[in-house]
């Protein structure tokens, strides 16, 4: 569903990705994971049009993302920090949205506005929103539309742990149900339930991408964090 | 390209996941169930652009800053019709006023206005919509309001007092110059992402082509004195668009013998309908070349 093809990326002289590839399928859950500043966020904006790669191709079910809009309605992006006009409550948020997406979409899936409880806190505007609260929001946002490509930005991130265990059934049932979603985070516990692959990368390359299994079975961990934790410290990124 | 993978593979496991129940479909509208392959061609962005429209204009109405603009043109319509006695003088007060008033206040709300929309459009930016269509519902968000406080604070006293043509030139000179000024604020707001910096820049942009500008001019002509200067000085009134609609207005209002020899010329020209239309077309320019050029800008933007 997704192709990445030798994107590169600077802001200013710092270069955030460099030469990136990658190719992700449906069904797939995926995670994104590398030290802070290594570009994760970089590449999900370039994945979503929000940035501009400098050289490469990135293609999304086949349309070359750039200049390309229409592929948006296939991804449903839930960012690291939701940020939302401060007077709009968060009924008509969703109305806006779900106004602007018409015809986009198949159907609604509202099982997290109800699961979330959001139509209690509905006519309260986003400024007033606490972020574990914003979050909730930008997740039903991102699962609304049933697209095909999840986006999760640290999604775990502020949630309160009923929340985040509803989120994590919400992602597992979506997953079966053939989506391709890609998450990034730093709870590697949270995303131990969650993934079967990783990508790790850092100063903008690819330094591997493995499946979870394989990973404990190279570093002889039982989860997930202990295998990343010994990666990193045997690549030296900690220092 | 859009076949949507339903759980034919691995079936979902029998045990329903804990919390998350109900399907409901209450906020759908019949008549959005459409297929997947259809989906992009029934997608016409003109419609796009008019509920977002509809978003912004919503949200700039509600602004306290619109009407305390619309109050006070209305006021100083008011006043200086009443005061002046004569409609003709009113309306040469009125226009050196709103000459001045309008584009300032035009580009110093539009500009904060797009630095504080940052998020809308950040959130917009991630949904099925071209980045054309996001920038330009704010750009016509903003001049349709803009427009609505001057034809209401302005509109209805030069309807009341003043003849008909001359009052319907100056607002559409007044309107041109909203539409303008609206179209720099873009620019100079995409031109530098630092808030403070962006304002700055607007205030200095109204400054030269308020104040800076003319006294180049006129420094250029005192230079040039012993030379024949028409055509250069019309060359030089179109490239600053508050001088041009100043000019129109004012030799619609049959005063331009008091500006000698160039007011002469000036009236050779500009008095002519090819001369007016000559100079709308350059207040197109004025409106539709900063507007371009923010369109690229805001194209190639990360945010």
């Amino acid at each position: 569903m997704i192709s990445v093809e030798n994107i590169n990326k600077s802001f200013g002289r710092i270069k955030v990705l460099d030469q990136l590839s990658l190719e992700l399928g449906g069904g797939r859950s995926v995670a994104l994971i590398g030290p802070n500043g290594s570009g994760k966020t970089t590449l999900i904006k370039c994945l979503l049009g929000l940035a501009i790669p400098d050289s490469g191709s990135i293609r999304v079910n086949g349309i070359e993302v750039k200049g390309a809009w229409q592929y948006r309605s296939n991804i449903g992006y839930m960012p690291q920090i939701g940020r939302y006009p401060d007077n709009i409550t968060v009924m008509q948020l969703l109305e806006m949205i779900r106004e602007i997406r018409k015809g986009t979409y198949d159907h609604m899936d509202e099982d997290l506005l109800e699961a979330f409880q959001v139509r209690n806190f509905g006519n309260k505007t986003m400024r007033s929103l606490s972020g574990g609260t914003r979050q909730k929001v930008s997740a039903c946002l991102a699962f609304l539309f049933d697209p095909q490509i999840l986006i999760l930005d640290e999604p775990t991130a502020g949630l309160d742990p009923v929340s985040v265990e509803i989120l994590k059934e919400k992602v597992k049932e979506e997953q079966r149900k053939g989506k391709l979603i890609l998450i990034t985070s730093h709870i590697l516990s949270d995303l131990e339930d969650l993934a079967e692959e990783v990508i790790f990368i850092n100063e903008g390359r690819m330094v591997f991408f493995k499946t979870v299994d394989q990973l404990k079975n190279e570093t002889g961990s039982v989860n997930l964090s202990k295998a990343i934790a010994m990666i990193m410290q045997e690549q030296n990124m900690l220092s | 390209m859009f076949n949507r993978l339903h759980p034919q593979g691995p079936l979902p496991e029998p045990r329903q996941p804990l919390v998350i129940t109900g399907t409901a479909k209450s906020v759908d509208l019949p008549g959005t169930m459409i297929s997947e392959k259809t989906v992009h061609t029934l997608h016409p962005k003109q419609h796009i652009m008019i509920r977002l429209l509809k978003y912004v204009l919503l949200d700039i109405l509600k602004n306290r800053m619109m009407v305390f603009y619309t109050l006070f043109l209305l006021a100083v319509s008011f006043g200086l019709f009443t005061m002046s006695g004569d409609p003709v003088k009113g309306l040469a007060s009125l226009l050196n006023i709103v000459l001045m008033v309008t584009p300032l206040l035009s580009i110093i709300f539009a500009t904060i206005y797009f630095y504080n929309s940052y998020e809308f459009i950040e959130l917009l930016s991630s949904q099925p919509i071209r980045r054309n269509t996001i920038l330009f519902s704010q750009y016509f968000g903003l001049c349709i309001s803009l427009l609505l406080s001057l034809l209401l604070g302005v509109g209805i006293p030069v309807l009341i007092f003043a003849p008909l043509k001359q009052g319907l030139i100056l607002l559409a000179a007044a309107g041109g110059l909203t539409m303008s000024f609206v179209s720099l604020a873009l620019l100079s707001a995409l031109l530098t992402r630092d808030k403070a910096r962006g304002i700055g820049l607007s205030i200095l942009l109204w400054f030269y082509f308020t104040i800076l500008y003319d006294a180049l001019m006129l420094m250029v002509m005192f230079a040039f004195i012993d030379y024949p200067m028409e055509s250069t000085t019309m060359l030089m009134l179109s490239l600053n668009p508050i001088d041009l609609a100043r000019v129109v207005v004012l030799l619609q209002l049959d005063i331009s013998a008091l500006m000698g020899y160039t007011g002469a010329m000036m009236q050779d020209i500009l008095g002519k309908s090819w001369g007016v239309m000559a100079a709308t077309g350059i207040m197109i320019l004025w409106i539709v070349l900063p507007l371009a050029i923010a369109v690229r800008k805001f194209k190639r933007r990360d945010l």
